[in-house]
């Protein structure tokens, strides 16, 4: 947590700071394409080595987005988004968006998807029998700040059932899409929530090996974000990749 | 300096639809730009059958080669209304995306060459842990194609499956994750 806040009034340009290479990550950095735990891997991980690509000018790019998505407020709190209050447990969930040297990804669009209270998502082919909730709609997007900060107000999703194995449950989590600053930025990955007791029965958490690497994907609780008589807060700062070298200072 | 562990890769889920795509998000230029095109395809998993639901992303640079970059890195496309990006999330059950764009220009690459148009794709569904990214180029830029960088270090036999081929209104570009046909995937 200290961590975080000594990187916060760092000061950088983006456009003279774009790196031109982004790190490459070992092969056990992210969860293998082919993961047997997980059954629909199966027939969907390619086979065939992948082909390297050199990172040009298509590759250290990337979008503007939020012009174009029309950003409002609501947009970012999911639980102003209908006529009324959806059920559930109030939560602010905020974090920072850096690249692995810690330097805050500026203006980078957020977005996150997520089941209601009582698991169930606002999707036609969600079908479990849990209740849909009128007020919850379970989408919001935003763009982090100067200093990579993004926020939400949401409901904390409750666990799902699916149908991967026997008593198969997802841990509660939120799906996060990072567009990041490039093209090789990209990510798109779940937020978990501490101490949550299905952890160990889910492929698709454990398809990540490292231990430490799944902590990575599990927020904190905040009692210092945490708002008397309204919502409990939790953080959760993402990581993407960053320059692959630091560049040589200047000789004099 | 610290380096800091990147945060590891999660699948969409099933679920995507209800954040991702937008209305004008397959909309990469805007209706009425000159040189319009569709490109369309459809994805298939091992057994050769349609993923129903899944994400594409597209990033490209405009016919000039210029960029819509976020920061406005290098030369800035000039091209009015162009996004550069295009996202088409579908869960209509065919297996099919379509992007609605204009054919890129040519790129600088590695070392001073020339990389033949082309369109960094990205594919999220259900059953993939991370991303797969592969590469759009056109059949129909025959002499660029022989020039390009990328294309020469893929397997001669492999590279049919990165050529989008020309039908009417633009280019159909099938992606298939695995077996007969497999598409490259590049590591970016
Ligand atoms: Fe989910």
């Amino acid at each position: 947590m200290s961590v975080e806040h000594e990187h916060e009034t760092e000061i950088y340009d983006p456009v003279t700071e774009t790196p031109t290479s982004y790190l490459r990550e070992g092969p056990d950095a992210q969860p293998p394409l082919d993961s047997p735990g997980y059954k629909s891997t199966r027939l969907r991980h390619p086979t065939e080595p992948l082909v390297y690509l050199p990172q040009t000018l298509t590759e250290i790019t990337g979008p503007r987005l939020a012009p174009a998505l029309g950003l409002q407020e609501s947009d970012a709190d999911l639980t102003r988004q209908h006529e009324g209050e959806p059920i559930g447990e109030r939560i602010i969930v905020s974090g920072v968006v850096r690249d692995t040297e810690g330097k805050p990804l500026r203006n980078t669009l957020v977005e996150v998807w997520q089941a209601n209270a009582a698991g169930r998502y606002a999707h036609r082919w969600d079908r479990w029998p849990a209740p849909l909730d009128p007020n919850f709609s379970g989408a919001g997007r935003c763009v982090t700040d100067r200093e990579g900060r993004y926020r939400f107000t949401t409901i904390k999703p409750g666990p799902y059932p699916w149908g991967n194995h026997y008593n198969a449950w997802r841990p509660a989590h939120i799906h996060f899409s990072l567009l990041g600053r490039a093209f090789a930025q990209r990510l798109v990955t779940q937020m978990y929530f501490p101490g949550d007791p299905f952890f160990p029965y889910d492929p698709i958490f454990n398809s990540v090996r490292d231990e430490r690497a799944r902590e990575r994907m599990i927020s904190s609780f905040s009692i210092h974000g945490t708002q008397p008589n309204w919502a409990a807060a939790y953080e959760f700062d993402i990581y993407l990749r960053g320059p692959s070298a630091t560049p040589f200072e200047e000789a004099h | 300096m610290t380096i800091f562990a990147t945060t590891p890769s999660q699948t969409v889920g099933p679920y995507f639809a209800i954040g991702m795509p937008w209305d004008a998000g397959p909309h990469v230029v805007p209706d009425g730009t000159p040189g319009r095109i569709r490109i369309a395809g459809t994805v298939y998993d091992g057994d050769g059958v349609e993923i129903p639901d899944h994400l594409i992303e597209t990033w490209q640079a405009d016919p000039e080669g210029r960029f819509a970059d976020l920061h406005g890195y290098g030369e800035q496309s000039q091209l009015e209304g162009f996004r550069g990006f295009g996202r088409c999330g579908h869960e209509g059950g065919d297996g099919t995306y379509e992007i609605v764009t204009v054919k890129p220009g040519s790129v600088p690459g590695p070392g001073g060459t020339l990389q033949a148009p082309h369109i960094d794709v990205t594919l999220f569904c259900r059953g993939l842990l991370h991303r797969v990214v592969t590469r759009i180029y056109f059949a129909d830029e025959v002499q660029a194609n022989a020039s390009d960088p990328v294309l020469a270090s893929v397997p001669a036999h492999r590279r049919e499956t990165l050529l989008a081929q020309p039908v009417a209104g633009g280019y159909r570009f099938d992606i298939r994750l695995q077996g007969e046909g497999e598409t490259v995937f590049f590591a970016v």
